[in-house]
């Protein structure tokens, strides 16, 4: 049943105390994105660095959370690390669901702890266990470890940081139960920040139900779209993974840090070659019964005597992109070898493709040498990758700590900006136009998910700067609606507005459905306070070079209407900020 | 007389649709841990899942612990439950070998009482009511 209050648990690491209190404004901030972005406006210090121990790390769900299938994410928020302003980024696995069960809507730790840390928490319980012996260690023996040490039920969610995190690393990621990731924008930073390298959540409560037969008819209907039409085949099939060969085939797809668009080299890595030759099983968050997670296998050979051992690496479109095209790589056994690096040292895969393609082709020009790198690399060979891998986690040398402070910054240093594919943070896998390079480079969270830009270009639509950016101010007031619930993205079709409303009215949450529209208006224009209240300035951003030598299926980049509807678009988002004109 | 059987698990993806669903359909509450199935990562979620479901012992060994008769053999195996009756005491999921009771934070017991409402939630068939002989 959806509360009329917040309930949020505040852990104070430097004290070691902690607080549960109640906050009004579910019918404003609704959960999840406005919930996160209130929460962040009211207690970041904009005037303290990023990794202040004052500054808030928030992990917040929504009103649905649960209650409904893919219902299923958890939101976190944090100044980030890459620009010190206001950062989201959003990730699955058991986090909502944990965090549901401890009947907790948000979890906001402040403060900086003097030793390495786990945060335990469960209906009753929160307690600080001393983690000295866990620093250094990577995020997947993290996991490991912390599952045997604490005695859960199973019904637990695990998030923890690598040694990218622990090296306040600005691509660290926060590792969720070993397969999903809040992956922008330097989340594992922060909780390194802070000391604090796990937080483990027993979600082992309950919560009320509506009596009578309504909800369950609602929930059933719901269930039955996802799992009995073809809504949702695409992601459990062959998953994300299938843009990949589409991509190509448009010539949208990031080869070789972005010096062509399609390649041959896709057979080796398509998402079809990835089902055939490594997919060992499906997994699902909990709560989802589409399963879009992707495991795939590959084994190595490491004594003559037939002595092999074997890694399980979930795969997903972006991280393919990331660690294969983007780096020459064509064979999926080798991707999975890199992404299962990236893993263990607790990077954003996406950061640390982009970052190590760039550095390819830097070291390839000259601007850098292989006694900076203390490794060469060159597209299409695995073994430089898997040695640098660490190396950006670890920061080992002036030339990694700069590179893991963002691309953007080691080609400030080194020089290489024309070719830095940075779009505010280092790209996502689409070359598909200008309407995704202006989206992904002013959008809130620098990313794909903010808006289906990719789309828009892929729909072929004309050229008019004022169609663009209705396209992008709607479709991201629509998100903002879902991820503050906090639904999955992928269930965007099946949860319209009328379905939403639905599913809150039946949980008691009437006024808040028929404010809904408003409360997606609203929300949408306090996150933007919340960036801009950190200094962002979205008239600064600047798209690179390379991003005007791209050629797709329509031809080059049209660098005029690129120029307009960047203009355009961060005219509105200092519009929705309430810093227009 | 049919009975739950967990059968197919090696196809199991986590989501926990059937917990929920047993939560909310028998038990009346939002939970993946009252309910009379529950599904665990065997060691990790990258090593698959197991179910924690009652497997129709005959006779049951949790009726035997049960001082107030709240459950009781059910025709074929397994237990039928009246809840009135239950004083708490948790005796019934220490009796369990396999660990298929779960006490909620207040001692109540949830155990499956086979009647299949969790099928229908389950998207990869992991589970059926099969037929046997009472």
């Amino acid at each position: 049943m959806i509360s009329p209050t917040f309930r949020i648990l505040e852990v104070n690491l430097s004290s070691g105390r902690s607080a549960i209190r109640s906050m009004p404004g579910v019918e404003t901030c609704l959960g999840g994105s406005g919930l996160a972005a209130r929460l962040h406006l009211d207690l970041a210090k904009p005037h303290l660095a990023w990794d202040d121990p004052a500054q808030p790390l928030i992990f917040a769900i929504g009103p649905l959370t649960g209650f409904f299938p893919l219902m299923s994410k958890s939101v976190c928020a944090f100044t980030s690390p890459l620009h010190s302003q206001y950062a989201e980024s959003h990730a699955g696995g058991r986090s909502a669901l944990a965090l549901r069960f401890t009947g907790l809507d948000a979890l906001i730790v402040t403060g900086r702890s003097e030793r390495p840390v786990v945060l335990h928490l469960g209906c009753n319980v929160i307690e600080l266990l001393d983690a000295g012996y866990l620093w250094g260690k990577d995020a997947l023996t993290t996991g490991k470890l912390l599952r045997s040490i604490l005695k859960g039920s199973g019904h637990r969610t695990i998030i923890r940081i690598g040694p990218a995190g622990e090296n306040k690393s600005a691509m660290a990621c926060i590792n969720v139960d070993t397969y999903r990731h809040f992956g922008r924008l330097g989340g594992g930073a922060v909780m390194g920040a802070k000391n604090l390298k796990a937080i483990a959540i027993e979600g082992n409560g309950s919560q009320d139900l509506p009596a009578g037969k309504d909800y369950s008819a609602l929930y059933a209907d719901i269930f039955r779209k996802l799992t009995d039409t073809d809504m949702m085949r695409k992601y459990h099939n062959l998953g994300t993974a299938s843009n990949l060969e589409a991509l190509n085939e448009l010539k949208a797809l990031p080869w070789r840090n972005l010096q062509a668009t399609s390649d041959p080299g896709i057979t080796g890595i398509s998402g079809q070659r990835f089902a055939d030759d490594t997919l060992l099983r499906n997994a699902a968050c909990s709560g989802c019964p589409v399963g879009c997670i992707h495991i795939g296998f590959v084994r190595e050979k490491f004594h003559a005597d037939n002595q092999y051992l074997y890694r399980q690496v979930g795969y997903d479109y972006e991280p393919i992109f990331a660690t294969g095209s983007m780096l020459g790589l064509t064979k999926a056994p080798e991707v999975l070898t890199v992404m299962d690096e990236v893993e263990k040292v607790g990077l954003d895969v996406m950061s640390a493709g982009v970052a190590l393609a760039w550095a390819t082709e830097a070291l390839e020009h000259g601007l850098v040498s292989v006694e900076q790198t203390g490794v060469g690399l060159r597209f299409g060979e695995v073994e430089g990758y898997l040695k640098a891998m660490p190396m950006l986690a670890g920061g080992v040398n002036e030339f990694w700590r700069l590179l893991a402070a963002g691309t953007m910054a080691a080609a400030r240093h080194y020089g290489g900006q024309d070719f830095a594919c940075v779009l505010g943070q280092e790209m996502a896998g689409y070359a598909t136009g200008e309407v995704f390079y202006v989206a992904q480079s002013l959008g809130l969270r620098h990313s794909h998910l903010d808006t289906g830009a990719y789309s828009y270009d892929q729909s072929n639509a004309p050229k008019d700067v004022t169609k663009a950016l209705e396209f992008l101010l709607e479709d991201e007031r629509e998100r903002v609606v879902l991820t503050s619930m906090v639904a999955c993205l992928f269930a965007r079709k099946v949860y319209d507005p009328d379905t939403l409303r639905q599913c809150l009215t039946v949980l008691g949450g009437r006024e808040i459905a028929d404010g809904l529209d408003k409360a997606g208006s609203r929300i949408q224009n306090l996150r933007w306070q919340a960036r801009i209240a950190n200094g962002y300035d979205p008239f600064q951003v600047k798209i690179p070079k390379r991003f005007l030598e791209v050629s797709t299926w329509k031809g080059q980049t049209d660098p005029q209407y690129l120029e307009n509807l960047r203009l355009a678009y961060a005219k509105a988002i200092k519009e929705m900020s309430g810093q227009g004109n | 007389m049919k009975q739950l059987v967990a059968s197919r698990m090696e196809r199991c993806i986590g989501c926990h649709s059937c917990s929920l669903a047993c939560a909310r359909l028998v038990h009346k509450c939002l939970s993946w841990e009252n309910a009379g199935i529950r599904i665990q990562s065997s060691g990790g979620l990258s090593t698959g899942f197991l179910a924690k479901v009652c497997l129709t012992c005959d006779p049951p060994p949790c009726a035997a612990a049960c001082p107030t008769g709240s459950l009781k053999a059910r025709k074929g195996g397994g237990v039928v439950q009246q809840k009135k009756l239950c004083i708490q005491c948790g005796k019934c999921a220490a009796a369990c070998p396999v660990e298929a009771i779960a006490l909620d934070r207040l001692g109540n017991p949830y155990v499956c009482i086979h009647c299949g409402s969790c099928v229908d939630f389950c998207p990869h068939d992991c589970l059926e009511m099969r037929e046997v002989e009472a």
